[in-house]
């Protein structure tokens, strides 16, 4: 029992430490830039299929892991000079509907230059196979996971907390015309966020890339599952996507384990129960 | 308006006659522009008149296909009733979720009411002994009339177009006449400025929470309309992509007009018609009209048009 508790605990973490990737480009990108970016879970979906592409070409995971995100934040930015730019003065929903356009057009996309069905990526030789957890099998490439997700994240709050640009995005975050009017250049700053919140998502798909069926239905379920993680978390902030993320990493493993008939729904409830707790999310500045 | 009531009695009046003149299939591709066109005015009530962003409006639509799915199928009910079904259920639901979403506004309402309309999809996907799951509901008979004693078969394409015109026409009408009450008048303060609204005594939340109903309600009729019509209930009708459709059919033509939603709708299955004529994926190219619309037109097609048609200003 005890042994199934941990295992089922580890596939949690391993899943939030995906979304927490995936969600801290999300949530920086809503902090600074105050857009809702819809298309992120479609950036998430072309890394995995740049990784796979990688694959094929190169016959490399690592290189696929280093150009699959860059290729991804390279897109995204081109996104954001071309388009994004010109509405940042409208209204909200149109923002958001920009991206949702963009979404539409990448998933097409997808299925067009890779086809309907799914695919697979084997892990790299140095972490397939399986190691023995409490005397259970449990994939080498799971625990590589739940080893960098912290990493990344470490690097990214040294990167916000005790760096000079770090500090810049942050200053841009609470105030954008108080940075603007101390001479930061804060359209370029946007574009270089943008394409780094991309570049993540990009990350976070090339390393799911060999633990999930990569298909062209895989960014509609992790936009929506990213939006739960940022929300709970705290739109915009940076521990709240992280405990936001392990949170539903958690309550999604446990819930296909114990209540398999309901698991579907435990992210929406968990959704609304915080929203109606504390309307701003976990870390969010209440109202 | 004076040009947007003119096009109404031309358009409405087009209707009218359209099957006598054109080919069934066009009789069908219009009888779903009426029905999500009226879905995309419930939500416009919400989004355009509200300044409330919905992203779970098809939960109702979805409940409204589901209630009178299940008496069609089981008693035989005709469709007054499997729609007074439909408003019944989808009402109820919105006075639930809409008395607890109402708390919070823009983005935050936005996924308080995604999150409870999937709560509602994944109820009626796993609940699969009652609703039969991911297959839906299927395999009920030809939507009746009974009027005065008598029962008329909607079973014919042309009859039923007609018949959802008229249901069509009479709520377009009610919604119109309600966003011109002093009610609609209120809601549009909302919008414009609550924090205004409420120092000037309005109890915003109540407010927006009837609108919540009202829009609910009409989204359930909308949805008990499709149904019967569809021949199918399925999950899909409850999916959150489901409730992305009257967004952007607002948006396509124009969330500031009455009309403008209906004209989206129009828009919406008139492109998709025409360009699956040559690929299968549309998606691409509604997303790059999209793109343009909302760089160059965010007033909607008809809103530009209606801009245009007063001149300057």
């Amino acid at each position: 029992m005890m042994e199934t508790l941990i295992i089922t605990a580890l596939n949690g973490l391993s899943l939030g430490t995906l979304l927490f990737l995936i969600s801290m480009g999300l949530t920086t990108i809503f902090g600074v830039m105050g857009v809702l970016n819809f298309a992120h879970g479609s950036l998430y979906m072309l890394g995995a299929y740049m990784c796979l592409q990688a694959m094929r070409l190169f016959h490399n995971f690592w290189l696929g892991l280093l150009v699959a995100p860059l290729a991804v934040g390279l897109l995204g930015m081109a996104i954001e000079v071309q388009f994004l730019r010109k509405i940042y003065d409208r209204h909200l929903t149109l923002q958001l509907l920009l991206t949702f356009a963009f979404l539409l057009i990448l998933d097409d996309a997808v299925r067009i230059l890779w086809g309907a069905g799914y695919h697979t990526v084997d892990p790299p030789r140095l972490l397939a196979g399986t190691l023995r957890v409490l005397g259970r099998p449990y994939p080498v490439y799971s625990l590589f996971i739940l080893v960098l997700g912290p990493a990344v994240g470490l690097a990214l709050w040294a990167f916000f907390y005790r760096t000079k640009v770090g500090m810049i995005v942050r200053a841009a975050a609470m105030d954008r015309e108080m940075a603007s009017s101390l001479g930061v250049n804060v359209p370029k700053l946007f574009t270089y966020v943008f394409f780094f919140g991309s570049w993540l998502a990009g990350l976070g798909g090339a390393l799911a890339a060999p633990l999930r069926a990569i298909g062209p239905a895989m960014g509609e379920k992790i936009i929506i599952e990213s939006f739960i993680v940022v929300v709970i978390g705290g739109l915009g902030s940076f521990p709240g996507a992280f405990i936001g993320a392990m949170i539903f990493g958690l309550f999604d493993a446990f819930g296909i384990h114990f209540v398999p008939r309901i698991h579907m729904a435990i992210p929406f409830i968990l959704l609304a129960a915080v929203l109606l707790w504390r309307p701003r999310g976990l870390f969010g500045e209440e109202i | 308006m004076r040009v947007q009531g003119l096009l109404g009695i031309l358009v409405l009046l087009a209707l009218i006659l359209l099957p006598s003149f054109l080919p069934i299939y066009f009789v069908l591709l219009f009888t779903e522009i009426l029905i999500m066109g009226l879905f995309a005015l419930s939500f416009n009530l919400l989004f355009g008149y509200t300044g409330l962003l919905s992203f779970g409006h098809a939960a109702f639509f979805g409940l409204g296909g589901y209630a009178a799915a299940f008496l069609i199928r089981d008693w035989g009910a005709s469709m007054a009733l499997a729609m007074l079904a439909g408003v019944i259920v989808a009402g109820a639901a919105a006075v639930l979720i809409g008395y607890l979403s109402v708390r919070l506004d823009e983005i935050y309402f936005a996924m308080l009411t995604l999150g409870f309309g999937m709560m509602f999809f994944t109820l009626v996907h796993q609940w699969r002994e009652v609703t039969g799951g991911s297959d839906g509901i299927t395999g009920f008979g030809s939507p009746t009339l009974k009027l005065f004693g008598l029962t008329l078969s909607l079973g014919h394409p042309v009859h039923y177009y007609y018949f959802a015109l008229a249901v069509v026409v009479g709520s377009s009408y009610l919604l119109w006449r309600i966003t011109r009450s002093p009610f609609g008048l209120l809601l549009l303060s909302l919008r414009e400025n609550p924090e205004r609204a409420a120092f000037l005594g309005v109890d915003v939340r109540r407010y927006r929470w009837f609108a919540f109903v009202i829009a609910g309600i009409f989204a359930g009729l909308a949805g008990s309309l499709f149904s019967p019509f569809d021949r199918m209930a399925s999950p899909t009708m409850l999916h959150w992509t489901k409730s992305a459709e009257p967004v952007l059919m607002s948006i396509l033509g124009g969330a500031n007009l009455f009309l403008g939603p209906m004209v989206g709708a129009a828009i919406f299955f008139f492109l998709e018609h025409i360009i699956t004529k040559f690929t299968t994926s549309w998606m691409i190219f509604l997303g790059a009209i999209l793109v343009l619309l909302v760089i160059f037109f965010p007033e909607g097609i008809l809103g530009t048009v209606v801009r245009r048609g007063h001149g300057k200003g």
